[in-house]
């Protein structure tokens, strides 16, 4: 049963279409991945199933309810762990924990277990009593996604889960959020630029750009999509012989060349690569240089859109530490 | 409803006793303001002129003389007591001024995001923004009120409890209007500068048209007309009649009128407020 259901949603902002009649389905206890890069309308289709924007065509229920109609109790069965840090600096986790409650009307004594299994599973028990000030990055993102969690939500939101952490917080990160799904029965909607991020996590996939989705699936499909290996080739010198001379073996199944650069779409690259050297050296062309490329979501999304992801991850830390630096000057 | 604005107000107020230098900064004004300004200007001190080359007959006479002009101008002997009774609807309109700040903050933070996506009613969130603006704006006023005592706030011989209660139910809403109106103000806007331009932009104004520190009797009539809309005014002589207490006993009628006043500003400005919630509040 599908618990997020889109049809043709979509949001502009003046004259930019930033989510252009997206249709998904989500299904119950899976963990959804959308991966786009920056820009691409991630944060915007969050912000309209999360009830944040209104949507301007289309429409979306999560839980079954309407996310413009019965926005209120789309609000009561959803977490959101926001792509900003939520939680208030100047409070502990355990008072952040308490007031996430009471927003959420979970009466105190239900609320009191809750908190202290939700700060085990995501090991805060010992820091709980400190200010949110004192924490790491990762033991932010973590109190975060406790404080989602709370309310006992059908559908968690997580909305750039791993951003701006590095490698191992962010391998953590994952296993904390395949712990919850696991331990807790949730559903989890994430958004990420990260490939990996989505492909280690996600049961299922939809890819997004330009505020369309492009490719939808398992990482397996999405992957066996591209109908087999990437072999490329660069030759010393442009060969007008050789786009033949490679078509011409069975297991090549498709030549593109970008200049001086063959892209070959292979069965069993592996294997495939050394009878397709082989039939190079007896044609006398010399090669500068030859890649295997596995398939990978990177090259799903280069498939589709001609581009790869953009990086960019460098300037996140600034940014929050300024923000850090100006909460404190506040007066 | 309630616990969600108890909630929300808890967390203001827990950040604002978390944070002992903003609580230093808060105590250490008024003792700047009043020492600085109300000794400063202190009007009794004009006593002290060279009179010297004058009979003793007149000399004698003066302090007297002075003591009733300013008795006829400020309703008191003392500068001091009068400008600290205004100094209380004072300090109340700086904190005032700053409640839409939090929201610039909350915005910008995304605390505001988290709290739009709970399922919480719009105007709780205002509610909270008000009401911990009010209760910052009270106990400031009860710390310049208590520091004005002891740098020789001369009370009225007839002050009691319920002149207490009623300065600080004056200040009570004035505190109400005034957060509210700059929250309806600041509501949309982005930029915490933006906030601090609108603040600086009106508190002057909004001073030196009531009669916080000065009596409107002595302003020029247009100043005075001005003077009449102004909810600091009502404020301050509702303070002032209250503080000056006496014998002679209060105007019921005057003070009537003046809560009256700020009855319907405390009103219409939290109902404006209420209203501008739910559409302030959410992105575009």
């Amino acid at each position: 049963m599908a618990i997020i259901e889109t049809h043709d949603l979509t949001r502009k902002f003046g004259n930019l279409t930033a989510v252009d009649h997206v249709s998904l389905s989500v299904k119950e206890e899976e963990i959804f991945g959308f991966l786009g890069p920056n820009g691409a309308g991630k944060t915007t289709a969050i912000n309209m199933l999360t009830t944040l924007l209104r949507p301007n065509e289309g429409s979306a229920t999560v839980a079954g309810f309407d996310v413009v109609k019965e926005a209120n109790k789309v609000r009561s069965t959803i977490g959101l762990v926001p792509q900003d840090l939520t939680v208030d600096e100047d409070l502990t986790g355990m008072e952040n924990m308490v007031l996430q409650a009471r927003l959420y009307h979970v009466p105190m004594s239900k609320a009191k277990p809750r908190i202290s299994e939700v700060l085990g599973l995501l090991g805060l028990t010992k820091a709980a009593k400190r200010k949110v000030e004192t924490y790491s990055g990762g033991m932010r993102k973590r109190l975060e996604l406790g404080a989602g969690l709370i309310h006992y939500p059908k559908v968690l939101f997580l909305d750039e889960p791993t951003l701006g952490l590095d490698v191992q917080t962010r391998v953590a990160m994952w296993d904390y959020i395949r712990k919850l799904r696991d331990e807790q029965k949730i559903t989890i909607f994430l958004t990420t630029h990260y490939m990996e991020e989505a492909d280690t996590l996600s049961d299922r996939i939809a890819i997004i750009d330009h505020g369309k989705i492009i490719a939808q699936g398992t990482p397996y499909e999405l992957k066996e999509s591209l109908g087999g290996d990437i072999i490329e080739i660069t030759p010393y010198e442009e060969n007008q012989d050789l786009k033949e001379i490679l078509t011409s073996l069975s297991a090549v199944k498709e030549v593109k060349n970008a200049g001086n650069v063959y892209r070959l779409k292979v069965i069993n690259g592996e294997e495939t690569l050394p009878r397709i050297m082989e039939k190079i050296c007896a044609n006398n062309i010399k090669i500068r240089k030859v890649s295997l490329i596995e398939p990978s979501l990177d090259q799903v999304f280069l498939e589709y859109t001609g581009r790869t992801i953009r990086e960019t991850e460098s300037g996140q830390e600034d940014v929050w530490r300024m923000r850090r630096y100006l909460r404190r000057v506040r007066g | 409803m309630i616990d969600e604005v108890l909630a929300l107000t808890t967390r203001e107020i827990k950040k604002w006793f978390k944070n002992p230098f903003l609580l230093f900064m808060m105590i250490i004004q008024p003792i700047i303001w009043l020492g600085l300004f109300g000794k400063a200007l202190n009007l009794t001190g004009l006593v002290n002129i060279d009179t010297s080359g004058l009979p003793p007959e007149v000399t004698q006479q003066f302090p007297q003389l002075i003591n009733q002009a300013l008795n006829s101008l400020f309703g008191t002997e003392d500068y001091f007591t009068f400008m600290a009774a205004g100094m209380l609807s004072t300090i109340v309109l700086f904190t005032a001024m700053f409640s839409g700040m939090s929201v610039v903050w909350d915005r910008r933070l995304g605390f505001l995001n988290k709290l739009l996506v709970a399922p919480i009613r719009r105007e709780s969130i205002i509610l909270a923004k008000m009401s911990s603006s009010v209760l910052r704006g009270l106990f400031q006023a009860l710390l310049v009120f208590s520091i004005a005592f002891a740098f020789g706030l001369q009370l009225g011989n007839s002050f009691g409890i319920f002149d207490f209660l009623g300065i600080f139910f004056a200040l009570f809403l004035l505190s109400l209007g005034l957060s509210s109106m700059f929250l309806a103000i600041t509501i949309r806007i982005r930029s915490h500068e933006t906030v601090i331009a609108v603040a600086n932009l009106l508190n002057l104004p909004l001073i030196f048209t009531s009669s916080a520190l000065f009596p409107i009797r002595q302003m020029p009539d247009w100043l005075q007309a001005v003077a009449q809309f102004n909810p600091v005014t009502y404020a301050s002589d509702s303070v002032r009649t209250f503080v000056l207490h006496s014998q002679a006993g209060i105007d019921i009628a005057t003070v009537a009128a003046n809560f009256q006043f700020l009855i319907a500003f405390a009103a219409i400005f939290t109902i404006i407020g209420l209203m501008l919630a739910q559409r302030g509040l959410s992105k575009n």
